[in-house]
């Protein structure tokens, strides 16, 4: 089939979103929070390295160790949540493709984030 | 998906190679693509000598020297061989030039040439750009206004003329914009870097009334957020300008705007 539209037609196309700067704000603000958060993070993995189960809950009773931890985790998710969804959008061109890859992609973080953050509450309430 | 091999009437086959020119002492290898709509052949690489005693300092004095005196079938773009007009952007030693402003000396062995990359061809080394002129179209590069026009010019202090400085300068050869893999990847809905820094030379202008608009406008995850600061189109630029720079002052007024 011969493409009659206009250069310009194919270029407005659907015309602009209005969106798109939500995405990228987000994405600057979790990689901020990532980089004291991941630091934490890392250091308290290397602190707790060879510990004990009981040590190891006993650290995430502590509630300022919890929190950092379950914040590290959500800031991490959520921003491999944005990068993901760039990458799939850049790469897979099949619309169909495209909406399940995305829907895929949140629900997948949706999970693991949800895992995480009852396993960190358990942990931490246990004791 | 993405096409990350080239479909099997795009994949390139070995080409001729032309007679060497007779007397010459001083020859410099070409290699150049050459694809032609009126068979059905494959496009290839044809190889071609030049008289260097007998041919400018430029690349565009190479391929007008082969035109003229070795193979007259060869096609591309040229007119003002000064780096002024932007016809004669092609991909020299494997990077997004302008055949006029670069030299032989700054390329070591054979010279290859091609194309424009990612875009369709209509001949050899002339690439189809009416999609990028649409897009330079449609980001409306003129003056809006909605105030009553001046009786003389509209006025501009020395320091917002300034800021037009680094954006004016574009010539639109599309070196920048065929140099980004996001534009390769999508260059249907983004609207690539060069595109991207008119827009911004329209945006920044103290005499324009419209920015808001022409925000509105580029706030897409597509039009405009399709640039991940890959850089090549500032690395490719033959003018010396940054149109990465120019997106990310884009996105930075988006933010500002409602931050």
């Amino acid at each position: 089939m011969t493409d009659m539209r206009t250069p310009l037609g194919k270029v407005r196309g659907l015309g602009s979103a209005k969106d798109g700067t939500e995405h990228f704000w987000r994405q600057r603000v979790t990689a901020v929070a990532n980089v004291p958060l991941t630091i934490f993070f890392i250091g308290l993995i290397i602190a707790l390295n060879g510990a004990s189960y009981d040590e190891v809950q006993a650290a995430l009773s502590n509630p300022f160790v919890a929190l950092l931890t379950m914040g590290a985790i959500l800031s991490a998710l959520y921003h491999m949540k944005l990068g993901m969804q760039v990458i799939i959008e850049d790469y897979i061109h099949d619309d169909a493709w495209k909406f399940l890859l995305v829907m895929l992609n949140t629900f997948f973080v949706a999970s693991v984030g949800l895992l995480s953050v009852f396993a960190l509450l358990k942990l931490a309430f246990a004791g | 998906m993405v096409e990350l091999a080239l479909p099997k009437n795009s994949q390139i086959t070995g080409g001729k190679t032309w007679p060497k020119p007779e007397g010459a002492k001083n020859l410099r290898e070409f290699k150049v693509y050459r694809w032609s709509p009126d068979d059905d052949a494959n496009p290839r690489v044809d190889t071609y000598y030049v008289d260097m005693d007998d041919c400018g300092p430029m690349v565009l004095d190479a391929i007008i020297y082969i035109k003229n005196k070795i193979d007259p079938t060869l096609t591309f773009r040229r007119s003002c061989r000064e780096g002024i007009c932007g016809s004669c952007a092609m991909n020299i030693d494997g990077t997004n030039t302008l055949a006029c402003t670069k030299g032989m000396d700054e390329i070591d062995g054979a010279v290859k040439i091609y194309p424009l990359p990612h875009m369709p061809v209509v001949k050899d080394l002339v690439p189809d750009l009416n999609q990028f002129y649409a897009q330079h179209r449609s980001i409306e590069p003129w003056l809006q206004t909605t105030s009553p026009a001046p009786e003389t010019e509209w006025l501009q202090s020395h320091e917002d003329r300034q800021k037009l400085d680094g954006l004016y300068e574009c010539i639109l050869c599309a070196c920048c914009s065929t140099s980004c893999p996001s534009y390769w990847w999508n260059g249907d809905r983004y609207l690539g870097p060069a595109a991207l820094l008119q827009a911004y030379r329209w945006l920044i202008d103290s005499r324009d009334e419209a920015t808001g608009e022409r925000l509105d406008d580029l706030e897409d995850p597509f039009r405009l957020y399709r640039c991940h600061t890959i850089m090549n189109c500032a690395q490719a630029c033959p003018k010396g300008l940054n149109p990465a720079r120019a997106i990310a002052e884009i996105k930075k007024m988006m933010v500002e705007r409602r931050v």
